[in-house]
């Protein structure tokens, strides 16, 4: 008897289901929501070292390996870096449905920092989007802010 | 083996949650500790190793997470998905290739995710996970494995939880240290027959560091280096059922190569203390057999003996061992660092005195599958 | 003081997007065994074994120890890299290091994935940050398209010029009987193809395979008893820089390439790369990234690269052939790709590359890249270090 003959089948096993976990965001990253909660702001945290504004506040600044500690106050505008439109399904591992599509993705520097921050563009026409434009934050009600990125809604064109 | 030393360490205190902590602030902390420890700069550590397991993490390149905060912005970097005692293993070995300094970082929150669901991963997706095995399941069929074949009791591994518990009251960063009787052991809840909950580790938040450096680099170190003389690992067969689980041919390979290395020809007269990884109080006396300090099915007599004991002839995990602080991955670095704070004399209230050769031992996989063995001497 | 290492065997699987044959224990078995074949050794010759895959990707935790049976680590020492896109490099130069050491004499490497066993785009998300950047990310097309439009408008590169780098590599991949996409494809194809994520199309980016490679490296003495030829380790050069998405500078260059490459030049002696290097195997995920990139690594002066490209130098027979096995546009299996282009890159050096095979390469390049763009660089050379 062999193993390969004409009966023989293929089969797969499948493995769907959800892990949780909870994360903590940390002192850094809460205080960048909570200011975005009481004051509808970002803030930065500069090196002392190099200068550099990063947002939002984080520990370190990797290159000079140097702690930081200096908030620096920022608005809610900023400059679009890079961008594209996402156009292809695909299930978000956030949620376990497919994330709705076209979306565009994008990475803003915002006005004051030097580091970039990533979000969704509300624009979804090409011709209308450019390396180089302004954009604005768009929060949720201060009643819906669940202290996490989605209490920025979005960020869209200044024009 | 050229002369290569571990010249800085560092840990955390363990603990069940760390709330405020991420594992960028965990490991930038323990870097830095190791570093001040060292008296060394980020300069003059020239390549890094992090070790971080993406299952524990919930994210897929868990490495991302940690390597500016580990000091790695702009140097050679790597990481070992295992062990931290693998991990300072490849530290070592870069160091032996040219590298003048490694920093070595282990973090594992084990508070952030489903422990169930993260050990029940390392199964066999098709005839094992469905079943719902994970490790103390695991580990249960292998205690039970171990004791029908030498005839043990509970009891006898109760006493193992009793001494690294009492042991752990001497150690600052331990997450459980406890004063607890073999009763209370045996009357704690069952878990998976035969364990119950207090023959098993915690899971622990944590972090842990070491900088492993070449000889010239050891001698302007702050602190006496602790000379790495002998390393070995290796792995045995995978499914549970292929393996004789009440032995472990794969610790006794490790060991041997570890041994010889280090010259060492009667490990139980010519190690003074020894860090093992219990995860599980039954792994104490079966590590201890795996590294031939005892006959097979011997290991639980030298418990009763007093022979592990602090004051005894070899002690065994006077930090408390894992059964105290059980952050997954550090725990095998933390073996290799309290191994180096007794040889340096910085073991505080646990210190072992006058010990100049020590044993740490690190573990890789499900009920010990694979292991990694060090021998650390005195300057 | 580090031993010299050469690589002395290679094997790989035939690449597809679907093996339902084989479990991933025995598709590691096949890439195992071929790279024993080579080099005439066998399982019991092997000191230890160095392996990496993304764990998500077939949900398998502690792959060391689960691989036993395929990746012959039964009684041996092992241990797992992982470090995303670069995995496979990173698994090379661990090898590397644990030959170098002088305490092993011969090392297993392997690099393997089964992309079609997971929901590759939901497993890459899941490299992002949790807190910061999941919600947004969308896997490493979208991220590699916000470098692409950065460099489309700072060097004023067109999208045919990236897709004249696709068709470079496709057409390779006519003469590597192991390559996933075996299918020629024009210009005009990729520019037909549909849009994923603007400016990368279908056919500019790589698929997703089922493969696995093994590389077997050995010391000096041991190296010179197997192989007639090997391939000397010259330079292993890592830089992992970037922690977060956010650094990354869209204005400049890809950094950690320039100074992986910058720093294993040094290490090997070269000075002027499209001279001195005979052939490079670069982890290129897409086509931009064969303009962008070329110019990081020096092989041309920046903004210079569709020139380059257009004038046929990185095709075979040019200056300086880049990718004659296809290059990861044409097979991607991810824990196996970076190492892939060590194993293709030795192949070169080694004279048994087939009809892939550049007349006459003495020094060759393999490149890797994943994670944060992160890069490693590792240079191979007939000439045994001094």
């Amino acid at each position: 008897m062999n193993i390969i003959d004409s009966s023989s089948e293929l089969l797969i096993g499948t493995f769907e289901k959800a892990m949780p976990y909870e994360w903590s965001v940390g002192i850094y990253g809460s205080r960048f929501f909570q200011e975005i909660r009481q004051n509808r702001r970002f803030i930065g945290i500069r090196c002392p070292k190099c200068g550099r504004v990063y947002a939002p506040p984080r520990r370190l600044c990797g290159p000079c390996f140097e702690e930081l500690s200096e908030l620096v106050p920022l608005s809610d505008t900023g400059i679009l870096v890079a961008y594209t439109i996402v156009n292809y399904p695909f299930q978000d591992p956030n949620t376990g449905k497919q994330r709705p599509i076209p979306y565009t993705y994008g990475y803003i520097k915002l006005d004051g920092a030097d580091s970039i921050f990533s979000h969704i563009i509300n624009e979804l026409n090409p011709s209308r989007i450019k390396v180089g434009m302004r954009v604005k934050a768009i929060f949720k009600d201060e009643n819906d802010m669940e202290g996490n990125i989605q209490d920025i809604k979005y960020f869209e064109p200044v024009d | 083996m050229e002369h290569i030393a571990i010249v800085g360490l560092a840990q955390t205190k363990f603990e069940r949650r760390k709330r405020d902590k991420t594992y960028y602030d965990l490991v930038y902390e323990v870097a830095k500790a190791a570093l001040e420890d060292s008296g060394l700069t980020l300069s003059d550590v020239d390549n890094v190793v992090t070790v971080s397991n993406d299952f524990l993490d919930g994210r897929t390149i868990s490495s991302m997470a940690v390597g500016e905060a580990a000091g790695g912005s702009d140097k050679n970097i790597s990481t070992v998905e295992g062990d931290g005692s693998f991990g300072a293993l490849y530290g070592a070995m870069r160091v032996l290739s040219g590298f003048r300094a490694s920093l070595i970082v282990v973090h594992s929150k084990g508070s952030e995710g489903n422990m169930r669901y993260v050990t029940n991963a390392m199964f066999d997706p098709i005839y094992h996970r469905p079943l719902g095995i994970e490790s103390i399941a695991a580990s249960a069929l292998q205690a039970n494995a171990y004791m029908q074949k030498y005839g043990l009791s509970e009891e006898d591994f109760a006493l193992i939880s009793v001494k690294n518990h009492g042991n752990a009251l001497h150690n600052p960063y331990a997450h459980l240290p406890m004063t607890i009787t073999v009763d209370e052991v045996m009357r704690s809840q069952k878990l998976a027959d035969p364990l119950k909950l207090l023959d098993c580790s915690p899971i622990s938040d944590g972090a842990a560091a070491i900088i492993i450096a070449d000889k010239s680099t050891a001698l302007k170190s702050a602190k006496k280096p602790v000379w790495i003389k002998g390393i070995g690992h290796c792995c045995e067969d995978y499914f549970l059922g292929d393996r004789d689980l009440a032995s472990s041919k794969a610790l006794y390979a490790a060991a041997l190569k570890a041994y010889e290395m280090a010259h060492i020809t009667d490990p139980l007269k010519e190690i003074d203390v020894a860090e093992v990884y219990d995860a599980f109080s039954y792994m104490e006396p079966l590590w201890l057999e795996g590294l031939g300090l005892c006959p097979s099915g011997r290991g639980v007599e030298l418990t009763r003996r007093g022979f592990t004991a602090m004051d005894g002839d070899l002690p065994v995990n006077p930090s408390g061992g894992v059964l105290s602080a059980h952050a997954i991955l550090v725990a095998g670095l933390v073996r290799i660092i309290e191994c180096a704070l007794q040889l340096r004399g910085e073991g505080g209230d646990r210190q072992v005195d006058g010990a100049r050769r020590a044993l740490a031992h690190g573990v890789n996989g499900p009920c010990g599958q694979s292991h990694c063995v060090w021998i650390l001497e005195k300057d | 003081m580090a031993k010299r290492v050469a690589i002395v065997g290679i094997g790989q699987t035939h690449h597809r997007s679907h093996r339902p044959d084989v479990n991933g224990r025995e598709l590691i078995y096949e890439a195992v065994t071929r790279a024993l074949e080579d080099c005439e050794l066998s399982i019991r010759d092997i000191d230890a074994i160095v392996i990496g895959n993304m764990d998500h990707f077939e949900s398998i935790n502690c792959v060391d120890t689960w691989s036993v049976e395929g990746s012959g680590a039964f009684m041996k020492p092992i241990m797992k890299i992982n470090t995303g896109g670069t995995t496979g490099t990173s698994v090379a130069i661990a090898a590397y290091y644990h030959v170098a050491a002088g305490l092993f004499e011969r090392v297993l490497a392997i690099g393997w994935e089964k992309n079609s066993e997971s929901d590759t785009t939901g497993a890459i998300i899941t490299c992002s940050d949790p807190v910061w950047d999941r919600f947004s990310y969308s896997g490493a097309i979208p991220s590699l398209a916000t470098e692409a439009t950065g460099y489309l408008k700072r060097s004023g590169a067109t999208q045919e010029d990236a897709a004249r780098v696709a068709v470079r590599d496709r057409t390779h991949a006519l003469n590597n009987p192991y390559a996933h996409l075996r299918k020629p494809i024009t210009v005009q194809d990729v520019m037909q193809s549909p849009m994923l994520a603007y400016p990368i199309k279908l056919l500019d980016v790589c698929p997703r395979s089922d493969g696995a490679c093994a590389v077997v490296f050995a010391a000096e003495e041991a190296a010179q008893k197997i192989a007639r030829k090997s391939a000397w380790i010259a330079a292993a050069s890592v830089r992992h820089s970037l922690t977060w998405f956010a650094d990354v500078d869209f204005d400049g260059g890809l950094l950690s390439l320039q100074r992986a490459s910058r720093e294993a030049y040094m290490k090997a002696g070269i000075k002027s790369p499209a001279d001195d290097i005979d052939v490079a195997e670069l982890y290129l995920p897409y086509s931009y990234a064969g303009l962008k990139w070329i110019e990081d690594l020096g092989f041309c002066p920046v903004g210079k690269a569709p020139e380059f490209i257009w004038s046929g130098a990185t095709d075979m027979g040019g200056k300086i052939p880049m990718n004659p096995s296809g290059g990861v546009i044409s097979t991607n299996c991810i824990g196996a790709t970076g190492l892939l282009r060590v194993a293709e890159a030795a192949l070169q050096v080694m004279g048994k590359a087939g009809d892939r095979q550049v007349p006459d390469a003495v020094n060759a390049m393999a490149t890797g890249f994943g994670g944060c763009f992160w890069s490693d660089v590792i240079i191979l050379s007939s000439r045994k270090p001094s």
